[in-house]
């Protein structure tokens, strides 16, 4: 695993997987957003008001995953050390964060013309808010500390903690009475959605994670640029 | 075995045996508060007199086939769990989402012959997403099972 703790290499690797990820997301994003905008069919009860499915779902999927991400990276850094691990939990949590946050946008957007409300307080909203408020608090916390290193830890404890929020987000809607669907794509019994719309689903999906891909490598890599000007600027006063 | 190694493995066990025990915490707390956090009562819950005497609560279910009246700016329909069945009265807009046979979830109060008087009501989706042929076909060639069974076995009370 230390073979990639070497900044030199992580760069070297990141810069290989970039343009790929970049294209990736670009394709899908494009071909993915005119096909469930624009040829996609509309629904037998909700017409086209489902569309936005096309973003809600992807958007709170990598709510999910980034977290998931962002959880597991801390788990290396307070365990091992890892240099790396620290700076991708640092780099994940502004990009969930907005996931989340658009996840909330686009399913208040659908809930009012759907349910006939913004918002209701069921298991499933409110535990993707308080998701939410879990990334706004890790920000915060890395940032509340003198000792950058200090901050670090505590936030990673944070998100540690903050884990137990995954599954109950997954599962809200089977343990609880909910006024959100239950599951759709990822259920016992196979998706409960038409394959004519299922797929462009599928290709928005890939188009969301290259993105998070995309995101959190650049962002990786100017941690590690701005790391390298501190040690500079202080080699240079001490020097 | 160096030194580091074991700091390193210690603080492992320390993390998984955390993990571990925060996950206990939350589940039995999360067992604990079963009751309290569920969003609606079912037509079921409410005959068994699960829902104090004048609370206001909110109820979910089906709307009955055939039941909706509309009267002026009143509409009546029933709700239905498959298991028992609620009258409700509600003056106001109906979401888009509102018909027959689909999931509703009302809050307002019983009043005293045991009709259920929404203050509001919301339209509950089901999981089921398909193009308007699709669902024509399934019901012609007799296989609609979709909204109707799913639904009502989701809303069938847990304990």
């Amino acid at each position: 695993m230390h073979r990639f703790a070497n900044p030199t290499r992580f760069l070297r690797l990141a810069d290989a997987i970039l343009p790929w990820s970049i294209a990736a997301t670009v394709l899908a994003l494009g071909s993915g957003l005119v096909w469930a905008l624009a040829f996609s069919p509309a629904d037998y009860q909700q017409g086209d008001t489902v569309r936005i499915m096309y973003l809600h779902v992807p958007a709170a999927w990598m709510g999910l995953f980034a977290y998931t991400a962002m959880a597991v990276a801390s788990a290396v850094a307070l365990i091992w050390k890892h240099p790396l691990a620290d700076l991708a939990a640092k780099a994940s949590a502004p990009v969930g964060a907005c996931f989340t946050f658009l996840c909330l946008v686009t399913g208040s957007l659908w809930g009012k013309p759907m349910w006939g409300t913004w918002w209701v307080w069921d298991a499933r909203l409110t535990s993707m808010l308080i998701l939410l408020f879990l990334y706004l608090g890790y920000m915060a916390l890395q940032g509340a500390f003198d000792d950058p290193q200090r901050g670090q830890k505590a936030a990673a404890v944070l998100a540690l903690v903050g884990f137990v929020n995954v599954p109950i987000i997954k599962f809200s809607v089977d343990w609880w009475n909910t006024l959100h669907q239950p599951a759709s794509v990822v259920k016992m019994g196979g998706p409960a959605i038409d394959p004519a719309m299922l797929v462009p689903l599928l290709v928005m999906t890939v188009g969301f994670k290259a993105y998070y891909v995309t995101l959190l490598l650049l962002r990786i890599k100017a941690e590690v640029a701005d790391a390298k000007i501190r040690s500079l600027r202080l080699t240079e006063i001490h020097g | 075995m160096s030194r580091a190694a074991t700091r390193k493995k210690r603080r492992l066990y320390m993390v998984v045996a955390g993990l571990l025990l925060l996950g206990t915490a939350t589940a039995l707390v999360l067992t604990a508060f079963q009751d309290n956090l569920v969003f609606f009562y079912s037509p079921t819950d409410v005959q068994a007199k699960k829902v104090g005497e004048d609370r206001r609560f909110r109820l979910g279910g089906l709307v009955k086939d055939g039941s909706v009246v509309k009267t002026g700016s009143e509409v009546r329909f029933t709700v239905t769990d498959m298991n028992a069945d609620l009258p409700v009265s509600y003056s106001g807009i109906l979401p888009d989402l509102f018909r027959e046979g689909q999931g509703v979830v009302a809050e307002g109060k019983l009043d005293r012959s045991g009709v259920f008087i929404a203050k509001e009501v919301l339209a509950k989706h089901d999981e089921n997403y398909m193009p308007p042929e699709v669902a024509e076909a399934l019901k012609k060639s007799g296989q609609w099972t979709g909204a109707q069974t799913d639904a009502a076995s989701h809303k069938a009370p847990q304990n």
